[in-house]
């Protein structure tokens, strides 16, 4: 609270801008958690993916570079489900989380090799950085782009919550992520189930891909991996059993980061990193099992 | 007998070098139930697992209304029109009932609007009036109930029931069984694998004694009361 304290307003609403992102990426990371027990290290590589396009798609209408930024990474997105995650799909955590450093090293190599074609590593994404522009509300500077990333990730986490709580499709993804042995034998298809999920994980993602691009215009091949590794440490921290505590931890570490990097002086940002994870070290010692783990009785009915 | 809605023919299953349902023959159809009893270990459990596909069998045939079962997912044959009442419930306990029930329409081939559970909440009332309410917080026969209704709104050809009396207070067995002869009468086929041995004798067409995996011999309602041929049954293995 003292460092809150001492952070100012424009420094707030930027941690929340950041959080609302992050809890974007926990979320596409927890959906896919959810139906196949998997976590995918590669989910950054798809954002990646996402900005390349934008990058390249720079000088067309600002929508047409997004739909194509969408459809590629939805595409790319899908593709990793049925030719990798498919196949694996009972294998050992283990072997599931080694397999998706395997094609988060891969696609980094391969956006390498698009990205040297013209004898420099890195793209510009500008078309949309003008959200990037600040404007006074009520005294405070708040960026366009903090405004429309709070206002986007509230929209799609409440379109998700409608769509988990309110559809078929829904509670057949709920009902697969709390016991998919069970669901699968009250007729519930596991191909499809799982398919929606990654489809929506590569919607968020192509979403995030747009959002980080207008505050990072210049895209590598490591875009977004700094970020994934953090999101992972959020999502970890609140619990990825369940997807609302895996939001929430995404959420925090975005707003810790940000509060940290606002509170730090200029100089010294080189150890937010080290700060950010001191303090999951911090709340994992103190919260083994997650920060909202609340210890359910098991109660057996008779 | 009328046409069978469910065949099983020379079921063998083994768990490696153990085989745990040895030639397993028997047929159940539609309106009757069919009981399966044994001590611990016979196989009955297995044989249902075998018929639901979630183990796999290493040879024999399972048929409903003539299709080869063997071999398909647990998905696949509850699309077919086989419905598993699983032991222990399994129901979602954090879901509401009515978002049990509406799981169970998965694998309903029919249509799947809300007025398809009307007919579990006329048979199970109570499933009706705290069909908002979290499964979990529904008592344990309250449970036993859902987990039937669940397999019911699929409109299943065949109801597969594992141990649906395990854990339950008497008087709750009591309604549980009388919910299954209305079932049969509703023109169900019905499997149902259970401990309570005099109660299932009493209850099923036809109830067949399994020990060792094979099956040993096969009971009329009538034997219900002949207490030496119970407790023959049992030790027969």
């Amino acid at each position: 609270m003292i460092v809150v304290a001492a952070v100012d307003a424009q420094t707030l609403a930027d941690a929340v801008g950041l959080g609302a992102i992050y809890a974007l990426m926990a979320v596409g990371i927890g959906l896919v958690f959810g139906v196949l027990r998997l976590v995918n290290f590669a989910y950054g590589q798809l954002i990646m993916a996402g900005a390349y396009t934008l990058a390249f798609t720079a000088h067309w209408r600002v929508v047409w570079s997004i739909v194509a930024c969408v459809i590629v990474v939805v595409a790319l997105s899908l593709a990793m489900e049925r030719a990798v995650f498919r196949p694996l799909r009972g294998a050992s955590p283990a072997v599931m989380l080694v397999t998706t450093f395997a094609i988060a090293f891969m696609l980094q190599a391969v956006a390498l090799l698009v990205d040297i074609r013209d004898n420099t590593i890195g793209e510009v994404a500008t078309s949309i950085a003008p959200l990037n522009q600040a404007i006074t509300v009520g005294g405070v500077e708040v960026r366009k782009i903090t405004i429309v990333a709070v206002v986007v990730a509230a929209v799609a986490l409440g379109l998700l919550a409608l769509l988990l709580l309110r559809t078929t499709i829904g509670l057949h993804m709920r009902a697969a992520a709390a016991d998919f042995p069970t669901a699968q034998m009250l007729g519930v298809q596991a191909n499809r189930v799982i398919a929606f999920a990654v489809l929506l994980s590569g919607l968020l993602a192509a979403t995030v891909s747009v959002l980080l691009t207008v505050q990072f215009p210049f895209v590598g091949p490591d875009f977004a991996l700094r970020e994934t590794i953090v999101v992972l440490v959020g999502v970890v921290v609140g619990g990825i059993d369940r997807l609302w505590t895996a939001t929430l931890g995404g959420f925090l570490i975005g707003f810790a980061t940000g509060v940290i990097n606002g509170a730090l002086p200029t100089e010294q940002t080189v150890f937010l990193p080290s700060a950010v994870f001191g303090l999951v070290i911090l709340v994992l010692l103190l919260r083994p099992a997650g920060l909202f783990a609340w210890g359910r009785p098991a109660v057996e009915r008779v | 007998m009328a046409e069978a809605a469910l065949s099983v023919d020379g079921l063998e299953v083994r768990y490696g070098a153990v085989p745990a349902v040895r030639d397993v023959s028997f047929e159940v159809a539609k309106g009757e139930i069919v009981g399966l009893i044994g001590p611990n270990g016979a196989g009955k459990s297995t044989t249902l697992h075998a018929i639901m596909g979630l183990v796999a069998a290493q040879s024999g045939a399972v048929k409903i209304a003539g299709t080869q079962l063997l071999g398909r997912s647990p998905e696949a044959i509850a699309r077919s029109g086989v419905g598993l009442v699983p032991e222990g419930r399994r129901i979602f306990a954090d879901f509401t009932v009515e978002e049990n029930l509406r799981l169970g329409l998965a694998a309903r081939r029919g249509p799947r609007g809300r007025r398809s559970l009307s007919g579990a909440y006329e048979l199970f009332p109570v499933l009706h009036e705290f069909r908002r309410r979290p499964a979990g917080v529904l008592s344990g026969g309250q449970q036993q109930q859902l987990a039937i209704a669940r397999a019911l709104v699929a409109q299943p050809d065949v109801l597969l029931l594992d141990e649906p009396s395990l854990g339950l207070a008497p008087s709750l067995v009591d309604d549980v069984f009388a919910a299954l002869a209305d079932i049969r009468d509703g023109g169900f086929a019905v499997l149902l694998v259970e401990q309570r041995a005099q109660r299932t004798v009493a209850l099923a067409d036809r109830t067949h004694v399994l020990a060792n995996g094979e099956l040993r011999l096969t009971l009329g309602p009538g034997d219900a009361d002949d207490t030496e041929k119970m407790v023959a049954a049992y030790l027969a293995g």
